[in-house]
């Protein structure tokens, strides 16, 4: 490309140990100079990765990431200070970003990754690394780049283990591949409220920083098709290959089911809720809870349970104050993701007198 | 014939162990020993998805299982 204007010479001396290596070189450096990736999650894997690739000359780092910053992430989320407490990680980021680096652009997006921004997001981006703490925005983010053709940079971490592997990159496997169904809220003990030891992120991280920069690169064996699991308190890692399922290396943000992107874990209703069998006894007993069916009118003329209400999800918020708070009340709908929502945003407005129940309709039928 | 199996993430937890030693049939395939697994702990069954290694390769649920076999359960984290 003869447009490209060459480095001068303090950018020159600033990458000297690039430009040195003959597998990088000053075409290699031009290449991350024009790359433009985007990191998804400024937290504990977010700041090493972004920190590395900033420094590594990354032409356009995309920030997203929608929380602000607390005392509580401190210890491993090595780009903030005590002075950034309360601010939004993308700018507190950034500002730590441009001291270290202010060659790159950085674009910060303050946002929760969601079904309506992602295919926006990621299509302004080559390569997207994935720093996310929840499964919804993993599934999100690979159905993403299937759908736009993108690489995907994964890592994750759980109290003393890390894993990484670089998805969908030329044709290889995707996250569904390797774990095919969404774990349930039930296995999914994260949400800030699992502990974790403060350097892991700074592993895992910069493992992803380097298959970020080998993806740009073209450099070596990407951990395509590979896990890469790291736990740090036996010392044990080991490298998993599988391979492209067909089937669920197809699925992508049109062919998806929409409840995998649907964050159930992270709500405050793990202890509101009741089992089908919790909810039989107590519709037989002599105070019997109301029952909310939170499903869409078509569903609930299908079937509904006896005596049920029928409020649909979307009408919630404006339709609330029709829910009974003096008497026990019991949300149902197909599987159980719509009404833990619905308990969700009754609880934060108020109500301790609501339970979901577990695995919906679908579970108090089987 | 007996099987070492390494566990992690929450799988670990589940079984209270970092790995575990049991006695299974031969030619025990790795959906059989999912399944034995989770009648002793019933908590595994609660896990969607739960990758099996065997030799450092990701295992399809009919992949005979041999004594030496290095084996891994291995579920999906989610930190960041």
């Amino acid at each position: 490309m003869s447009s490209v204007p060459p480095f001068t010479a303090p950018e020159r001396q600033r990458y000297r140990r690039h430009l040195q290596l003959a597998e990088i070189g000053e075409a290699g450096q031009l290449r991350l100079r024009q790359a433009r990736v985007l990191v998804v999650g400024a937290g504990g894997l977010g700041c090493p990765i972004l920190q590395y690739l900033a420094a590594a000359g990354v032409g356009t780092l995309g920030l997203a990431d929608a929380d602000k910053v607390e005392l509580t992430n401190l210890p491993r989320q090595i780009l903030y200070g005590p002075a950034d407490v309360g601010q939004p990680k993308v700018e507190a980021a950034a500002r730590a970003l441009r001291h270290l680096n202010d060659l790159n652009t950085y674009a910060l997006h303050p946002v929760r990754v969601s079904p309506a921004n992602v295919r926006a997001l990621v299509a302004a981006y080559d390569v997207v690394v994935d720093g996310s703490d929840n499964f919804p925005t993993r599934y999100l983010l690979n159905d993403a780049c299937v759908s736009l053709g993108r690489p995907l940079v994964s890592g994750a971490i759980y109290k003393f283990e890390g894993q990484v592997s670089v998805f969908n990159y030329q044709d290889g496997p995707t996250y569904r591949c390797l774990f095919p169904e969404p774990p349930s809220a039930a296995e999914a003990p994260d949400c800030n409220t699992t502990g974790v030891l403060n350097v892991l992120p700074g592993l895992i991280g910069t493992v992803q920083a380097t298959e970020a920069l080998k993806v740009v690169l073209g450099l070596g064996d990407v951990l395509s098709g590979r896990l890469w699991v790291l736990d740090t308190l036996t010392f044990q890692s080991r490298t998993l290959r599988f391979k492209r399922d067909a089937v669920q290396s197809a699925i992508n943000l049109d062919t998806a089911n929409p409840a995998d992107y649907f964050d159930v874990s992270c709500a405050p209703t793990a202890a509101a809720s009741l089992t089908a069998e919790e909810l039989r006894q107590q519709l037989a007993s002599a105070a019997p809870p109301l029952l909310l069916d939170v499903r869409g009118p078509l569903e609930f003329q299908r079937r509904h349970l006896p005596g049920a209400l029928l409020l649909p999800l979307p009408e919630l918020a404006a339709r609330a104050a029709e829910v009974p708070r003096t008497r026990p009340v019991v949300v149902y709908c197909q599987s159980g993701v719509r009404s833990a929502q619905a308990v969700e945003q009754l609880r934060t407005i108020g109500y301790d007198n609501v339970l979901t129940l577990r695995g919906g309709l679908e579970e108090y039928s089987g | 014939m007996n099987l070492t199996v390494a566990l992690f993430g929450i799988a670990r937890e589940i079984v209270g162990q970092s790995s575990l030693t049991l006695t299974a049939p031969a030619g025990q395939s790795a959906a059989g020993l999912l399944a034995e697994l989770r009648t002793r702990y019933p908590a595994l069954a609660g896990l969607r998805s739960l990758a099996v290694a065997v030799n450092n390769e990701y295992a399809a649920a009919d992949v005979p299982l041999h004594e030496r076999d290095e084996i891994a359960l291995i579920p999906p984290v989610s930190g960041g």
